[in-house]
């Protein structure tokens, strides 16, 4: 059995762990915001993969799991039965694809079924990805950094300056996400323990795609385009394909997350496209030690669990600035990595040389 | 007609704001290679600290004491967290810079609130206005035109005529020749990040009374500011000026035919063409442009 499949079980005794926990304790209150942490870990282990892996810095990602969230909640809410006439939308509503149901005042709405809904915003985020991807990864350092900062900014505006989004209010009264019959991804109180295992269950089938993915001809490829682009390119790798595939991957799972978040909380808002937000996500990807799965994901539920909690009070963007100052300053290879215990051994032996030099 | 007139000086007005966060860029872009995410947080912390300052001085006084206290906390910044960092990736000082942005934003927020400041008209009020031809300007347009000019012009003498300056030039054409000719490289960052950071204060200063300054304005700016250098091309601070007065002109036209809420999207969306289609900016050699990466 690999290390692989043994960390991934350990994750999952983990998640079985906390839950239990939470049981005996009577604190699975605390499992809503757990919940909301799977959900941005699966977004921060798509980007750890881009700019670990392949060595691409976004400061979009927000924008990519905003155009998820919004067009899932947009579609679920949005009453097409103004235009239940036009023959396409009649054809959808016979397949299944729109249905009928109530909203929270009671009254019919003809919507999008959660499925479709889910299906088209995806298809839509992998497209955009790959349509911008193509001439924004061509862009390296700081020149790729502003236009993926330029794009999330965009999506910000957008989302802020079009009422039919909810402007600043947002989308609200996002319907639950019916997976099949009975199970169902909502906020609800009831369903909590269901969430927290789907949520999870999400997150690490994401990292058991992610890691194969790594240590397959595609990850070494990767990691050689990381180390120096010129070298892989001669070797024959197909270098801005595949930092292509990856940053559509990436947009991929940040597009899953916008939309099972929605779905669970409800509602989405404008603060989610946010750059704060994207930058948060780096922050993470990059205190997680940039090329660990494993640290981005620990980090990630360690640092969004307390925010989501309210731990850091109004500091809470101040907080992560400072780790984001700090790790790159004095471990810009992030905090978990088994180096840095040789690290400390180094500084201490050349400390205590000094101090017998003088 | 007149409208159209209308249109150009608000976009001539936000055009000099542009170009003075651009060319805070540019300076410290061509000592260090690096692109400072902060440099918008500089014209916030100008405008707010003379904000906060006029209450006890004459403006003038409080405008110069800001200009001079953005200087020390650009001097202090670069000395902290940027000087002696030894050959850093453009990734890490990518974010440490976006890092340190957000913790004078969040400071910000926490000295000031979130309320917006303004400082009050130079000469007048808000309501005065010069008649030019049947249009009407603001005199603090003028101010900030004519403020921006004397400090383009002052930079132009600063860079080619004194030794100084000559000292920071060659430390960006070749820092390790800079070196062997006894100059010394870490002192001109440090110079560079405080000329960036007065130059960023002053032109905080000038636009507060007409734009308004909160604590979040400077990310704000910085973009609008990068978009212009990329246009006027990377580290050429002449053709930022030119660059900021079409970008200026273009959004305030954009106005028209968009809802104003759409107004970042428009240049936010020429930057990203121009960074798709010619990174060397509009005025760039594309030859040279060609040793370049990208």
């Amino acid at each position: 059995m690999s290390a692989k499949f043994l960390q991934l079980i350990g994750l999952a005794v983990c998640i079985v762990a906390i839950q239990i926990c939470t049981q005996m304790t009577d604190s699975s209150y605390y499992l809503t915001q757990l919940t909301m942490t799977a959900y941005y870990s699966l977004l921060v282990i798509g980007l750890c993969m881009l700019i670990g892996y392949a060595g691409q810095i976004s400061l979009g990602h927000a924008g990519f799991f905003a155009i998820g969230g919004y067009m899932s909640a947009f579609l679920t809410t949005h009453d097409f039965t103004a235009i239940k006439g036009e023959p396409f939308v009649a054809f959808l509503s016979k397949i299944g694809v729109l249905v009928v149901r109530k909203d929270v005042y009671g009254g019919e709405l003809l919507a999008f079924h959660s499925w479709p809904a889910c299906i088209l915003s995806v298809c839509t985020v992998l497209i955009v990805a790959y349509v911008i991807g193509g001439p924004v990864l061509k862009l390296k350092g700081h020149y790729l950094a502003m236009a993926t900062l330029g794009f999330g900014i965009i999506i910000y505006r957008i989302v802020v300056g079009t009422s039919g989004l909810g402007a600043a209010d947002g989308i609200s009264g996002v319907p639950g996400f019916t997976l099949f019959p009975g199970v169902v991804i909502s906020g609800k109180g009831s369903g909590r323990i269901l969430n927290y295992y789907i949520a999870w269950g999400v997150v690490i089938a994401g990292m058991t795609f992610l890691l194969n993915l790594i240590s397959s001809r595609v990850g070494r490829a990767l990691s050689a385009i990381h180390g120096a682009e010129d070298a892989a390119e001669a070797m024959g790798i197909p270098t801005a394909n595949y930092k292509l595939k990856v940053f559509v991957l990436s947009a991929g799972f940040a597009a899953v997350a916008g939309i099972l978040l929605t779905h669970f909380n409800g509602s989405i808002g404008p603060s989610e496209a946010s750059v704060m937000k994207s930058v948060r996500y780096v922050a993470i990807v990059a205190i997680g030690g940039m090329t660990s799965l494993w640290g981005a994901v620990f980090m990630s539920l360690i640092l969004n669990y307390f925010s989501l909690r309210g731990s850091f009070g109004t500091y809470d963007d101040a907080v992560f600035g400072v780790i984001l100052v700090l790790i790159m300053l004095f471990a810009p290879d992030g905090l978990i990595r088994r180096q840095i215990l040789i690290d400390l051994k180094y500084f201490f032996r050349r400390f205590a040389k000094k101090e017998a030099a003088l | 007609m007149e409208l159209l007139f209308q249109y150009i000086v608000a976009g001539v007005t936000y055009g000099t704001i542009y170009a003075i966060v651009a060319i805070g860029f540019n300076i410290i872009y061509n000592t260090t290679g690096i692109i400072n995410f902060a440099q918008g947080e500089f014209v916030m912390l100008g405008g707010m600290t003379a904000f906060t300052l006029k209450e006890y001085m004459p403006l003038p006084l409080a405008i110069v004491s800001a200009v001079i206290i953005t200087m020390i906390i650009g001097a202090l910044i670069e000395m902290l967290f940027i000087r002696w960092l030894h050959k850093p990736s453009v990734l890490r000082m990518i974010i440490i810079t976006i890092g340190l942005s957000i913790l004078i934003r969040e400071t910000a927020l926490h000295i000031w609130g979130e309320g917006v400041t303004a400082l009050p008209y130079f000469t007048g009020t808000s309501l005065s206005s010069v008649n030019l031809g049947g249009v009407f300007v603001s005199p603090q347009v003028f101010w900030a035109v004519g403020i921006s000019s004397v400090v383009v012009v002052l930079l132009g003498v600063f860079f080619n005529f004194t030794l100084l300056g000559k000292q920071m030039r060659a430390c960006s054409a070749n820092r390790e020749a800079a070196r062997l000719c006894g100059i010394s490289t870490q002192n001109m960052v440090t110079l560079s990040f405080m000329l960036s950071a007065a130059i960023g204060a002053l032109g905080g200063c000038i636009v507060s009374p007409i734009t308004y300054i909160q604590y979040d304005s400077g990310s704000q700016l910085a973009i609008k500011g990068f978009t212009v250098a990329i246009l006027g091309g990377l580290g050429n601070s002449t053709a930022a000026v030119a660059a900021a007065m079409i970008l200026g002109i273009l959004e305030s036209f954009s106005i028209w035919a968009l809802p104003a809420a759409y107004k970042d999207v428009v240049s936010i969306a020429i930057m990203l063409i121009i960074l798709f289609l010619k990174p060397s900016g509009l005025f760039g050699n594309a030859a040279s442009a060609r040793l370049k990466e990208y």
